[in-house]
């Protein structure tokens, strides 16, 4: 005779902290958490729409930006034209579009400029260490405490303001910044165990840096990119308002404000509001996308 | 403490000497000689080396440095050819209105942004905070100029409220007194400030609020009042010190901004003129001297901070 033993009732155990998913990537938890944050999609949903616009719109729109029309001046918005027109009879919105273009030309390609500069001399001033990396960081806290935007304006006023030359001035001037956020991630990569057995297993050291310590410090500098993005758009509009933007043909957004000024007691309000609201808007999407990365790459802050 | 102030100190001077050095060398490369701008683009050779020779830009920069240090330890703070006045003499009637307008700006700015980042922290995701935190988003990135010409629309232009130049040089005792002509400069600098300081202390409160010592004073019964103010401010503006200590740059720039805005003549609107006319020694020493107020800035923030938390202990 045969006794079936009772059996124990199945049961699915579930650990105590929840149940456990397969594995994500750090960067797929990263977008994940940043798509969920609805004020950081809309900002970036606002960076696409200049873009599309500034870079676009001209193909579509052909504003008169090139002939100016003395029969047409400071007109206010109309049919043909949305925004108006300026002191020579430019279309406005025209205007806005090129100097759109200008704006964000210089504000990405700045940051980009910095970063690369400011990644590099951080990580290899936190990888050798030492005396030399006590003078690149003193060099660093110099560039620091220049005046930034005196510096700008007094290149600008000197050698002429170009999209490239802008470029290199404001990337030149703001790469400390980033340089001393990478380091800081470097000097506490550096210890640790992956690094370590990748220099037993005969890394260079410029395959260290650029395989295992720039790839993992680049948190920061994402996030500190936009912001980058947001100071110089800001710092291209500044120097426009003082009137040392870029030349004629080409236009900036600050450029345009200032030439508004001179008609704000008149009531022209399309010369001044629509472009100071552009600025606006693009700065404050740029900051949006920051504060949002930020939140979704530090780990310390995400929910899982 | 006296060790750490010493290194930090030591610190400060090895970065100022670079940063002046780099600074002289940098406007010597931009400018390299300051004959053509003073004599004009058709003056001839032997004129332009005459009056460098003359004025002492003919010699190698590193000398033309350490003359120039040696007059800026001296009070000299160079020649301008354009004004034809010492660049001392010229700071000396307008660095008031300028320290004025930052000054004020930066006190107010701090009564305004600590109560108002304690308060966002305290009441958090309730419609004062969001209304706070939205308006101070979008002044964060507003240009300055930008919300100066919207408060000379409005309360200038549209509801004659306040003037909105100042077109004259100012010393201490007129500048309190002239409320209708400086309100606005000082308004648009103070707003841009606030939204800058109340960000940190809205998030610098917040990580205060989530401490365990702010959980036991108030389990312990102390009233809300007490724990805001013992504990809550007391540490959370902690990071404000470090934060204008920093500020200092961006405040010059405002400060650049501002002036020219509304013609207020104080050391940023000079820099602005000069940079028209190529003068150099004013260039120059302005751009030494905001080098120096930041390193400065700095250096007193530091010293400051390890002075008010005694937490920060220093190897």
């Amino acid at each position: 005779m045969s006794m079936t033993l009772p059996q124990p009732p199945v049961t699915h155990y579930v650990p105590d902290g929840g149940a456990i998913g397969p594995v994500q990537s750090g960067w797929k938890l990263a977008i994940r958490e940043f798509a969920q944050n609805k004020l950081a999609v809309l900002g970036l949903a606002v960076l696409v729409f200049f873009v599309v616009i500034c870079f676009l719109g001209p193909t579509f729109y052909h504003g008169n930006i090139a002939f100016p029309n003395l029969n047409d001046t400071n007109a206010g918005p109309a049919a043909g034209q949305p925004l108006g027109t300026n002191e020579q009879g430019f279309d406005e919105l025209g205007l806005l579009m090129k100097g759109g273009q200008a704006s964000l030309e210089v504000g990405f390609f700045a940051a980009a400029f910095g970063i690369v500069v400011g990644a590099l001399w951080g990580a290899i001033s936190g990888m050798i260490g030492g005396l030399f990396d006590a003078v690149m960081m003193r060099l660093v806290d110099v560039c620091l405490s220049v005046p930034y935007l005196f510096i700008v304006l007094i290149v600008a006023v000197r050698y002429g303001a170009s999209v490239l030359s802008l470029t290199l001035i404001i990337g030149g001037l703001t790469w400390p910044v980033p340089a001393r956020l990478i380091r800081g991630e470097v000097l506490t990569l550096r210890t640790r165990d992956f690094v370590a057995s990748a220099r037993v297993s005969g890394a260079s050291k410029w395959r260290l840096m650029m395989k295992h310590l720039l790839p993992n410090a680049l948190g920061v500098v994402i996030v500190n990119v936009t912001f980058q993005i947001a100071d110089a758009i800001l710092i291209v509009a500044t120097l426009g308002f003082l009137g040392f933007g870029l030349n004629y043909p080409n236009q900036d957004w600050g450029d345009m404000l200032s030439n508004g000024v001179g008609y704000m007691q008149d009531g022209y309000w399309w010369l001044i509001y629509p472009v100071g609201i552009c600025i606006v808007l693009v700065v404050m999407a740029c900051n949006l996308v920051g504060d949002a990365l930020r939140d979704s790459l530090d780990v310390r802050l995400r929910r899982r | 403490m006296a060790g750490y102030i010493i290194r930090r100190l030591g610190t400060a001077v090895i970065v100022v000497f670079g940063l002046s050095v780099g600074v002289f060398w940098m406007l010597h490369i931009i400018f390299p000689s300051p004959a053509i701008d003073v004599l004009g683009p058709k003056a001839n050779i032997a004129a332009i080396a005459a009056w460098n020779k003359q004025n002492g830009f003919d010699s190698p920069w590193i000398v033309q440095y350490l003359k120039y240090s040696w007059g800026l330890l001296h009070g000299n703070l160079g020649f301008s050819y354009k004004l034809d006045q010492s660049v001392t003499s010229l700071f000396a009637t307008r660095w008031q209105g300028s320290a004025y307008l930052s000054g004020v700006s930066v006190v107010l700015a701090i009564i305004i942004a600590l109560p108002l980042g304690v308060y966002q922290a305290v009441k958090r995701n309730t419609i004062g905070d969001y209304t706070a935190t939205t308006v101070s988003f979008v002044l964060y990135a507003m240009p300055i100029f930008f919300l100066g010409l919207i408060l000379i629309q409005v309360f200038a232009l549209d509801l004659h409220w306040f003037g909105y130049g100042i077109g004259r040089t100012l010393n201490f005792w007129q500048a309190l007194t002239d409320v209708r002509d400086l309100t606005l400069p000082v308004a648009t600098l103070t707003l841009i400030t606030v939204a800058n300081f109340s960000r940190y202390m809205r998030s610098s409160s917040m990580d205060v609020l989530a401490q365990d010592y702010v959980k036991v004073a108030r389990a312990k019964g102390l009233p809300e009042r007490l724990v805001l103010f013992r504990h809550l401010v007391r540490n959370a503006s902690l990071p404000m010190l470090t934060l204008v200590g920093l500020f200092i740059p961006a405040l010059l720039a405002g400060n650049l901004v501002v002036e020219d805005v509304f013609n207020y003549q104080g050391l940023g609107l000079l820099f602005y003129n000069s940079l028209g006319t190529a003068d150099y020694s004013v260039l120059l020493a302005y751009t030494l001297i905001g080098a120096l107020l930041t390193v400065i800035g700095n250096l007193i923030a530091d010293v400051a901070l390890t002075v008010a938390d005694p937490r920060i202990r220093l190897a």
